[in-house]
């Protein structure tokens, strides 16, 4: 029967890679239909869409519910969702996207070109990155039901990966019916109806959201579970002892504390996967310097904190060996773009002391040379904060620690910008022009705005880098411009690249299938399944 | 009896006394927290766009225009006044849904841990203080302050883990978190039923505190009651060692006690911030810690009256019992 044997091949597909890691999963093995699935996840979201917000466990939640155009395996290859064809233009001004047939939304409703007109046109009015993202995009064009027609007024390369479930949500059109003007007051957004394999039954404030199999889903016979538990647990200590009890059983974004990683993994009811962070780039860490600030107006005296760093001690120690270098820019996870030659300041302390000296601060008779803070994103950056403190301190700079809450925190540095420099984690994207331009770009050098151009960094070459490489429509052209940028950045050093960290999803080892794509966790689950149901 | 006719009279009087001192209270807390709240760097804006971790200047503008923060804080003061005039506790920026419901969503989870909790520190506590000052100088007082000692001195979220790692990851007996089973699982009366599973360790770890500070309390007072002349006299018209224990040392050593309860149940609430989270209990603890964290100021002030007013509720619960406990303190 055709039924099963999509069936079988969409498991293949999806569990060949696991099956490596754990051979005891017969490739052929059926799913089992049935069952119920507890997730956590850290914070309770703000909306259940991730129409209006980025937040963690938004963009976590919201493709389960709610589809995107394409989904992304590991390597960032799109694969069919909403959309079963797509096509570019040679200009790359025009993208044609043909729309399955026979997708109805939770209610009933027949999912429609111009729903995913509206979503498009809105995402790129209130979606935190949208104006950004979509900046580019003119008007969608809806010739018949099932075909959308984008227009752009420039190319856009990175474009066609950002038509993913997390980022570009494909969102009943009618359910914001007068909301047009506030798409965030819509009740959609805390109760959505999608066409995703889940639907929303509950959201108990304060504890967990529950949602249930959707028995109508485009591409029976999935989803395989029946209910879909997703627990708000804030503290890393009790998510670990959640999942060790069994009363989790799945949680990502590096769920508990590194320290219980060993732990873990020796505990033979649980499964550790390092995928799926493809996609999101979570974890990118840096330090950050305010070039308005007297001694980082230097460029010395950056590379002079640059030659203290050994990235791997960090990597070792406050990361325990989850992650990989990334001494520039760019992570080296997006594979097609970071460049492996680029320069690295290399651990060198003699080198950083004549660079002080040259720089104008000589040590003095005690061997000190200056006092300045750092702060930290909270979270683990502050770690990072305390190692520049230890490793700056026999240069002769005694480091203060300041640590704060998230909102002081970018209240401070981006609004006040009132800090020397920073250690902060951020999401790199899956694309440059997404998430890295936005740091180092001088239009982007937007006090009050947060995760902008904070170190205040404008170089003309860089800005001519970036934009050209935001609209270049061919590959090997925009690769040339990228890798450029990540040279000028590596010798200017507005920021220290540090650690692309490797973002661990816990499982149950009853899950089969929770991370099937470069979303990870942030997939729509619709082939997740429970061994024994 | 006098004290019936006085026992009449008491509750009208004690009501309109509540009112008169809650007024005073509510308006010094709405007043002086609103403005203290905006002291606190950062605002609703920047807890949405942090959270996010990406955004633009149009959509900063935007968004602070429709949270209406890019008014003078007068103007949003006299609004939010307004507002409560008419009853209207405001708007939740971080859930988008008004304060009303989160708080309604929350209240019954809060006071159910709350109740269970100084129920299990007043009933264990005043028993241990019992048995200290029955033994005192003798071993069971001593080994029983050691023990209130450490209930004293570790703090919660600390006993909270132990608990957990004992007795839900080690024996399995308990769940680790939450306030009930979810879905399917916690549907009818399966889910009232094993309520008090979910409810033992969070309120033990919150009441340990408080136990150790009434056993301590009534220890101390009880020895001193014991040295009064009424209990002289007690023992000898006749009665009972039993019967003076209980009758009469006992009720007027308790008198210290519910005044400390008293002052307590506003403590609480903020000891629930640690448990609830440790716990995972969906509270207003745990409401109040994430409303700071996203400068969600409408809920934080929403559950700082809540509370105040629980404070002015719980002494005048702590007056009516006074004087039950001693019929002396009604005549004044």
């Amino acid at each position: 029967m055709t039924k099963i044997s999509r069936r079988t091949f969409n498991l293949l597909a999806g569990t060949s890679a696991l099956a490596m890691t754990l051979p005891h999963i017969a490739k052929a093995e059926e799913p089992v239909v049935g069952g119920s699935v507890t997730m956590a996840v850290a914070d309770e979201p703000p909306s259940l869409v991730s129409l209006t917000t980025t937040s963690a466990s938004t963009v976590i939640l919201s493709p389960k519910i709610t589809e995107g155009l394409l989904t992304f395996d590991f390597d960032l290859t799109p694969k069919p969702e909403l959309a079963t064809e797509w096509e570019v233009s040679e200009d790359g001004l025009t993208y044609t996207f043909k729309l399955r047939e026979g997708v109805k939304f939770h209610d009933g409703t027949p999912l429609t070109s111009a729903d995913v007109a509206f979503s498009l046109m809105n995402l790129k009015k209130v979606h935190p990155r949208g104006q950004s993202t979509f900046q580019s995009l003119e008007k969608v064009d809806t010739p018949d039901d099932l075909t959308a027609v984008l227009t752009l007024s420039q190319p856009a390369p990175y474009l066609l990966t950002a038509f993913s479930a997390a980022e570009a949500p494909i969102v009943p059109r009618h359910a914001y019916e007068g909301f047009e003007d506030n798409p965030v007051a819509s009740p959609n957004g805390n109760a959505p109806i999608g066409t995703g394999p889940f639907r929303f039954v509950e959201w108990a404030r304060g504890s967990y959201i529950l949602m249930e199999r959707n028995p109508d889903y485009w591409d029976a016979p999935k989803p395989y579970v029946d209910e879909l538990i997703t627990q708000f647990v804030g503290d890393a200590s009790v998510r670990s002892i959640g999942l060790e009890s069994g009363e989790i059983d799945l949680a990502g974004w590096s769920p508990v504390p590194l320290t219980d990683m060993e732990r873990i993994k020796a505990d033979p009811n649980l499964q550790v996967e390092t995928r799926g962070n493809e996609y999101q780039n979570n974890g990118f860490y840096r330090i950050e310097f305010n070039l308005e600030n007297e001694y980082f107006k230097d460029v010395r005296v950056r590379q002079a904190f640059a030659h203290m760093i050994q990235p791997q001690q960090i990597l070792d120690i406050v990361f325990m060996g989850y992650g990989d270098l990334a001494r520039g820019p760019v992570t080296p996870s997006l594979k097609k773009i970071y460049d492996p030659e680029t320069p690295v300041l290399e651990h060198d302390p003699d080198r950083a002391a004549a660079l002080l000296d040259e720089a104008g601060y000589p040590a003095d008779a005690d061997g000190k040379r200056f006092d300045v803070t750092i702060d930290a994103r909270p979270g683990v950056a502050s770690q990072i904060a305390q190692y520049m403190r230890n490793v700056l301190a026999p240069l002769g700079v005694a480091v203060t620690v300041r640590n704060e809450d998230q909102s002081a925190y970018v209240r401070r540095v981006y609004t006040d910008r009132d800090f020397a420099f920073n250690a902060q984690g951020s999401s790199q994207l899956f694309d440059p022009t997404v998430g890295t331009q936005r740091f180092y770009w001088s239009q982007n050098f937007r006090p009050g705005v947060p995760y902008s151009n904070a170190a205040a960094y404008q170089n003309p070459e860089v800005d001519a880098l970036l934009e050209a490489a935001a609209v270049e429509n061919d590959p090997a052209k925009r690769k040339e411009q990228l890798d450029a940028f990540q040279h000028v950045i590596a010798n200017d050093v507005p920021a220290i690249g540090l650690i692309a960290t490797h973002q661990i999803t816990i499982a149950n080892v009853n899950l089969v299938n929770f991370c099937t794509g470069a979303l990870g966790i942030s997939g729509n689950f619709a082939d997740l399944y429970l061994k024994d149901g | 009896m006098a004290k019936t006719h006085h026992g009449a009279g008491r509750v009208p009087r004690l009501l309109a006394r509540l009112l008169l001192r809650a007024l005073p209270t509510v308006v010094g807390v709405v007043v002086l927290i609103y403005f203290f709240l905006r002291l606190v760097p950062g605002d609703a804006a920047d807890a949405i766009a942090a959270d996010a971790g990406a955004a633009t200047s149009a959509g900063m503008e935007a968004l602070r225009a429709r949270l209406g923060l890019d008014q003078s804080l007068i103007t949003q003061f006299g609004q939010y006044v307004w507002g409560l005039l008419h009853l209207d506790l405001g708007q939740s920026v971080r859930y988008n849904a008004p304060v009303i419901d989160l708080i309604w969503q929350r209240l019954p989870d809060t006071v159910l841990l709350m109740v269970t909790a100084m129920t299990i520190a007043v009933a264990l506590g005043i028993v241990m203080g019992m048995t200290m000052a029955r033994f005192a100088g003798r071993l069971p007082d001593r080994l029983l302050s050691v023990l209130a000692l450490v209930f004293y001195s570790v703090p919660g979220f600390w006993i909270g883990l132990m608990l957990i790692v004992v007795f839900s990851v080690q024996l399995g007996w308990l769940p680790s978190g939450g306030s009930g089973p979810i879905g399917r699982a916690g549907q009818g009366w399966a889910g009232v039923l094993v309520k008090p599973r979910y409810l033992l360790l969070p309120s033990v770890s919150l009441g340990l505190f408080y136990l150790s500070i009434y056993a301590r309390l009534t220890r101390a007072s009880m020895l001193e009651q014991a040295g009064q002349d009424y209990v002289r006299t007690a023992l000898a018209k006749g009665l009972s060692p039993r019967k003076v224990m209980f009758r009469h040392v006992l009720r007027n050593a308790l008198l210290p006690v519910t005044t400390m309860v008293g002052m307590h149940v506003g403590a609480m609430l903020g000891g629930a911030v640690v448990v609830e989270t440790v716990y995972n209990w969906p509270g207003l603890g745990k409401l109040s810690f994430e409303a700071i964290l996203s400068r969600d100021f409408n809920v934080l002030m929403a559950i700082l009256l809540l509370s105040s007013f629980l404070v002015i509720a719980a002494n005048v619960m702590v007056d009516l019992v006074h004087g039950w406990l001693d019929p002396r303190i009604q005549e004044t």
